[in-house]
Formats: structure tokens, C-alpha cells, sequence
């Protein structure tokens, strides 16, 4: 059952495999005082790809984001294709529990996006407003824009974030868990929307993302941490592999091929034999 | 206003864009009817403290005197020599100086509930009420001088004692400029610290010395002329020019430092400025008023609940409203006992704290953050 999936030729489409890369991380150590959470992890993002970050709870992913975008210290190296350390220019976030105050409206929230822009102590320019104006109506967010964040629901909240996200106007976008708290409707809509964005403003994506199945539909490569070490990153179909994900997860899991995508399942310990598996 | 918002049709693009182009301009610009309402109350305010004391003054001749005494302005006073000595040297200085203080105690406490992300924060959070307190105590009845130039002894001992306070509550905290909770508790630690100083040194003192200096204590904006004015002036307006200026980041600081971060403010920078700013202002309006209690903590709340979440418009308005409410509370403090007076912290609490529960009360619902 192992790489069943294997040669189905489903890796066409995840994406790029050229592309120069966007992001690179080498020897990413983070120690919050208690050994290290994330441990000598080298990555690459490349350039217009969506590389999704799995792993168990615990396992360091969003340590590694933070770390990788440099809001925490950490050990190691994580430069941009031009040496320098990525700063609010090159990196925009959607963390995974964002502090959205109740008594903001929405356009006051997406203006913060426009923090790294201005000048010193200066307030936003027209143009930093048109942006702002711009983004929400792109993201169908324009009838929100007077509204209190605290009026809003969950899936529309994530929306403004990620509207604050891309005002900012980095090339590369970190998402932690972005769907973490929708629905699994709005789960979609989020990460299409994201999918979108990626495709029209050729953004590099790096996301935390919790459910497997999710990941590899989205992702043109994953990466999978296990206590803070990497274990190993490739197309979703590989990555995925029973065994592996098994062991870094600690509960037997099985993967199976459905319509060319792969969906990751829990196996039930006293499990009846799968019919499908007998057949020929 | 939100059904309007569920109705609206997506299909209305001209609706929707006025609505986005209005609610944008809402979210950087000051809110001009909210200006305009504070500034009038702000000047009626005053005219209502020159004209009303002992010696009641004409509102017309208050009026022609003022604007005789521009530069330019071709208008003849229509009050006696000795009214406008009234006007000029006792009514007007101690207006500037309930005005400066108000202003200053209303704009470091919109800062400190916005640097700490705390409701409860006011511009004594740090310890420099005990530290001025502690000060004037050692001025006052042990003959502490740290007069200098035209500094007073008093004003410069509290002045000194709020710095001080300050100064070893965030060493306390050291380096958690990004943990605004232990610098909190090292201000509760000084505070405490301070306050039992000045308990003990009060106690040491003779019953007479003991009134004058608890008379301080609850404040007053007695002032002998313009000298004071010249003292505190110039450290709240410096220190108010730059709140002003940050009054974006306190709304950066709203979403977090992980995210204040990420797009691209350093927030523990920011803190330490604009805490070391606010303390200094504080420190320079205790050390010539005393310790107004209240002023800090409510005026902030009120712009919030009555105008705007956003400290774009709450520090301003803050100030503004601050100088309004110290200036109008004044009044009071010198007319209802007269010929005596009463300590003006006292009543900004008496008035202050009813007002405060019903705005509170009417907008409970509200969230304070």
C-alpha cells in the first residue's frame, strides 16, 4: 500500500520545480529556553510556489515561520535571493490567531498593513489609501469597510487579515493555520482565495497547515517537521507516504489516491480489511 | 446602520465605493464634527473660568480684552485697570495652568492605556504619583531643596521623585520593554514602595506642615502668575508634539506585538519612548498641580466611548477634552468654598466618577480595548 499513488502522474501539477527561490532558510535553529524547538531546519521556498508546512502538534511549524520571518529570535541563516534578512517589505503574515481588537473597523485594521511603507511617523498617503481601497474591494471586503471587527464572522475576519497581509505588499505571504478556526466551506473559500491571490500577484506562499488532505490539494510541495527537525520535503504524493506519516504522528494513518489527489485518512487499529485492497 | 450594511446589495458598486471611500477617510483623518464640538466646549470653558470668581468679570470685557491684547487687533478693553489685573494676573495663568495639566494628564493617559493595552491604565501607573508624592513630602516638611533656576523646591523634588519612580520601576522590568505586564508590576512594586516613604515621612511631620502637604496631594492649580506656566509649558508641549506624532503606532500596538512586528513596527521601541515621553509630561504637570486623580483615566474612556476606538483620535481628543475637564472642574475648586478652596482632585473624582458610570453603564456593551 506504501507509494501507492506513486507514477500516477499527479505531480504535473504541483507546480514549479525550477523556480529560483524566494526564501532560504539553512540551519533555522530556534531555542526558547528549553532545548531547541526548531532544530537545523534547511528550507527553500521558491519563487511563486506554495509550500505547505505539516507536521504534529508540537512539532515546531510555527516557531518556524515566525522564526523565518524573523519575529523571534533564532540561530542559522534566512536570507532572500539577494542576501538580505527578510523584513515587513518581503514578508507578510496571517498568523494563525490574529488580534483583530473588536472596536476597529475593517478599514482601520488594513491601513496597520500600510505600516512598513510609510515614512517616519508619517500617516498613510492617497496612494497608501488607494491600495487599501484597492484590496477590499478585491477581496469583495468593501461593504465591510466601516464595519467593527467584532461585527464580523469568522470567515470574513480571516478575509480582512489577509486584506491587511496584502497591502502590505510583500512578495511572499506566511500563512499559520489560516483556516484553523472556519468551517470547512470557508476553509475553502479562504484558501482559494489565497490560491488566487498567489496566481495573480505571483506570490511565494509558506503555510502552516494543519489538515493533510487540505495541504496536499494546495500545496505544490510540503515539508514535514517532527520535533523541530525536518524530516523531509517534496511533492505532496511522496511526502505523504504511510509509513512516514505513521511514525512522525504516532497513530497509523493511510494514504490513499482519490480522483488523482492524494487524502490522508486515520486507520482504525482493529480496522476490517479495506474491500478495495482485495480487489485485483 | 448594520441593516443598511445587510441589504446592501454587492451589485451597487457606486453605494459600496462612496461607503469604502468614506469609511477610509474615517480611518486616518480626525473626525472633524468631534474636533470642532471638543474646541468650542474647550473655549467656552474658558471664557466661563475668566469671567466667573470672587470679582465677577463682564464676558464682554473679558472678551475686548483678550482680543485687544493681540498684537493687531484694533479692539479697546472695556475693563478697569484693576479688572485686567484680575484677568491678566490670576484668572488667566491659573486657567493656562488647569488647561496645560488637563491636557497633559488626558493625552499620558490615552498613551499608557494604549502602550500597556490595559483600560485601567492611567499616568500613574508607573509610580509617578508616590514618586512626586514622596518628593513633596521631603520639600515640604524637611527642607529637601532641589530648587534650581526657576524651578521651585517643591515642584522640583516631586518632579525628581516622579522621575525617579519611573525610572526604577522599568529597571525593575529591565529589558522587558516588550512585556508590558512586567513593567506594570514593577510600577505596582515602586508605587507601593514610594507610597510607603511618603506615608512615613508625613507621619514625622507636625499636624500644620502634614495639611499643607496632603493639600498638595489631592492638588491644586494655585499659581502665582505665569511662572509656572513657564516651568510646565514647554515639557507638555514637547512631550504632547511627540504623542502626537505616535498616535498611529498605539494603533499598531492594538494588534499585538507578534504583529506589530510583522509589519514593520518595533514595538518595544516604541513602548520605551512613548512611555519615557508620558512619564515626563506627568512628571512636569505633578510636579505644579499635584495629584489630580481621575483626569488620566477618564477623559481617555470618554473619547473612546463617545467618539472613536482609534488613538489616531483619542490622543488628540484626549487632550483637548482633558484641558476641558480639568479647566471646567476648576472653576469649582475656587468658587463653591469661597474665599477658601478646594483641593481640585477632589472634585475632578466627585464630578468625574458619576459621569464616568454612566458613560459606562450606557456603553457596557462596548468593548474598552
Amino acid at each position: 500500500m506504501t507509494g501507492a499513488g506513486a507514477g500516477t502522474g499527479i505531480e504535473g501539477r504541483n507546480g514549479p520545480t525550477t523556480a529560483a527561490a524566494a526564501l532560504t532558510c539553512r540551519g533555522l535553529t530556534v531555542d526558547l529556553g528549553d532545548g531547541p524547538v526548531v532544530d537545523g531546519v534547511d528550507l527553500d521556498l521558491r519563487s511563486g510556489e506554495w509550500l505547505g508546512v505539516i507536521g504534529p502538534n508540537g512539532a515546531g511549524k510555527s516557531t518556524l515561520l515566525r522564526a523565518a520571518a524573523g519575529l523571534i529570535d533564532h540561530g542559522g541563516d534566512v536570507s532572500l535571493p539577494d542576501g538580505r534578512r527578510p523584513g515587513p517589505l518581503d514578508v507578510a503574515i496571517v498568523p494563525q490567531i490574529p488580534t483583530v481588537p473588536d472596536t476597529m473597523t475593517v478599514a482601520e485594521y488594513t491601513l496597520i498593513g500600510r505600516t512598513a511603507h510609510l515614512r517616519w511617523l508619517a500617516g498613510e498617503s492617497a496612494a497608501d489609501r488607494r491600495i487599501v481601497g484597492d484590496t477590499l474591494r478585491r477581496l469583495d471586503l468593501a461593504r465591510f469597510a466601516d464595519r467593527h471587527l467584532g461585527s464580523l464572522s469568522g470567515g470574513e475576519r480571516q478575509r480582512v487579515v489577509i486584506a491587511r497581509a496584502l497591502v502590505q505588499d510583500a512578495p511572499i505571504l506566511f500563512l499559520d493555520e489560516p483556516t484553523s478556526a472556519l468551517d470547512v466551506g470557508h476553509q475553502a473559500s479562504v484558501l482559494e482565495l489565497v490560491d488566487d491571490l498567489r496566481h495573480a500577484d505571483g506570490l511565494s506562499v509558506l503555510a502552516v497547515m494543519h489538515d493533510l488532505t487540505t495541504a496536499a490539494r494546495f500545496a505544490d510541495r510540503l515539508t514535514l517537521l517532527d520535533r523541530g527537525r525536518l524530516v523531509t520535503t517534496g511533492p505532496p504524493i511522496d511526502v505523504l507516504d504511510d509509513a512516514g506519516l505513521s511514525d512522525v504522528y504516532g497513530t497509523p494513518l493511510t494514504m490513499r489516491i482519490i480522483d488523482g489527489d492524494p487524502v490522508v485518512l486515520p486507520t482504525p487499529r482493529h480496522a476490517t480489511p479495506n474491500p478495495e485492497e482485495t480487489l485485483p | 446602520m448594520d441593516t443598511a450594511i445587510a441589504t446592501d446589495d454587492p451589485g451597487a458598486p457606486v453605494e459600496s465605493y462612496d461607503r469604502l471611500g468614506r469609511a477610509l477617510a474615517r480611518a486616518y483623518r480626525l473626525p472633524p464634527l468631534a474636533v470642532a464640538g471638543a474646541v468650542l466646549v474647550l473655549a467656552a470653558v474658558a471664557v466661563l473660568s475668566a469671567v466667573t470668581g470672587a470679582a465677577g468679570l463682564p464676558v464682554t470685557g473679558v472678551l475686548s480684552a483678550l482680543a485687544g491684547a493681540v498684537p493687531g487687533v484694533p479692539v479697546e478693553s472695556t475693563l478697569t485697570e484693576r479688572q485686567e489685573a484680575v484677568l491678566f494676573q490670576i484668572r488667566l495663568p491659573r486657567l493656562a495652568l488647569g488647561m496645560l495639566v488637563g491636557g497633559a494628564l488626558g493625552l499620558s493617559g490615552a498613551t499608557y492605556q494604549g502602550v500597556f493595552r490595559n483600560p485601567l491604565a492611567d499616568p500613574y501607573l508607573l509610580g509617578v504619583s508616590a514618586g512626586a508624592g514622596f518628593g513633596a513630602v521631603l520639600a515640604f516638611g524637611f527642607g529637601l531643596d532641589l530648587g534650581w533656576g526657576p524651578f521651585g523646591a517643591v515642584p522640583a523634588a516631586a518632579f525628581v521623585g516622579a522621575v525617579a519612580a519611573v525610572t526604577a520601576s522599568a529597571l525593575i522590568a529591565r529589558g522587558s520593554w516588550s512585556s508590558p505586564a512586567t513593567l506594570l508590576l514593577g510600577g505596582v512594586a515602586m508605587a507601593a514602595l514610594f507610597s510607603a516613604a511618603q506615608t512615613y515621612a508625613l507621619q514625622r511631620l507636625d499636624e500644620t506642615r502634614a495639611r499643607e502637604v496632603l493639600s498638595w496631594l489631592f492638588g491644586q492649580l494655585n499659581t502665582s502668575g505665569w511662572r509656572q506656566i513657564g516651568i510646565v509649558g514647554p515639557y507638555v508641549l514637547v512631550c504632547g508634539l511627540i504623542l502626537f506624532v505616535h498616535r498611529r503606532h498605539l494603533d499598531v500596538l492594538r494588534v499585538g506585538d507578534d504583529e506589530a512586528r510583522s509589519v514593520g513596527l518595533d514595538p518595544a521601541r516604541t513602548r520605551l519612548i512613548l512611555i519615557v515621553t508620558a512619564s515626563l509630561m506627568t512628571a512636569a504637570a505633578v510636579s505644579v498641580s499635584g495629584l489630580i486623580a481621575f483626569v488620566g483615566l477618564v477623559v481617555p474612556h470618554l473619547v473612546r466611548l463617545l467618539v472613536s476606538s482609534s488613538y489616531r483620535v483619542i490622543v488628540p481628543l484626549s487632550a483637548v477634552v482633558g484641558a476641558a475637564f480639568l479647566a471646567f472642574v476648576d472653576i469649582g475648586a475656587r468658587t463653591l468654598v469661597a474665599p477658601s478652596e478646594l483641593p481640585v482632585g477632589v472634585i475632578t473624582a466627585f464630578v468625574g466618577a458619576p459621569f464616568f458610570a454612566f458613560v459606562l453603564w450606557r456603553g457596557a456593551a462596548r468593548d474598552l480595548s
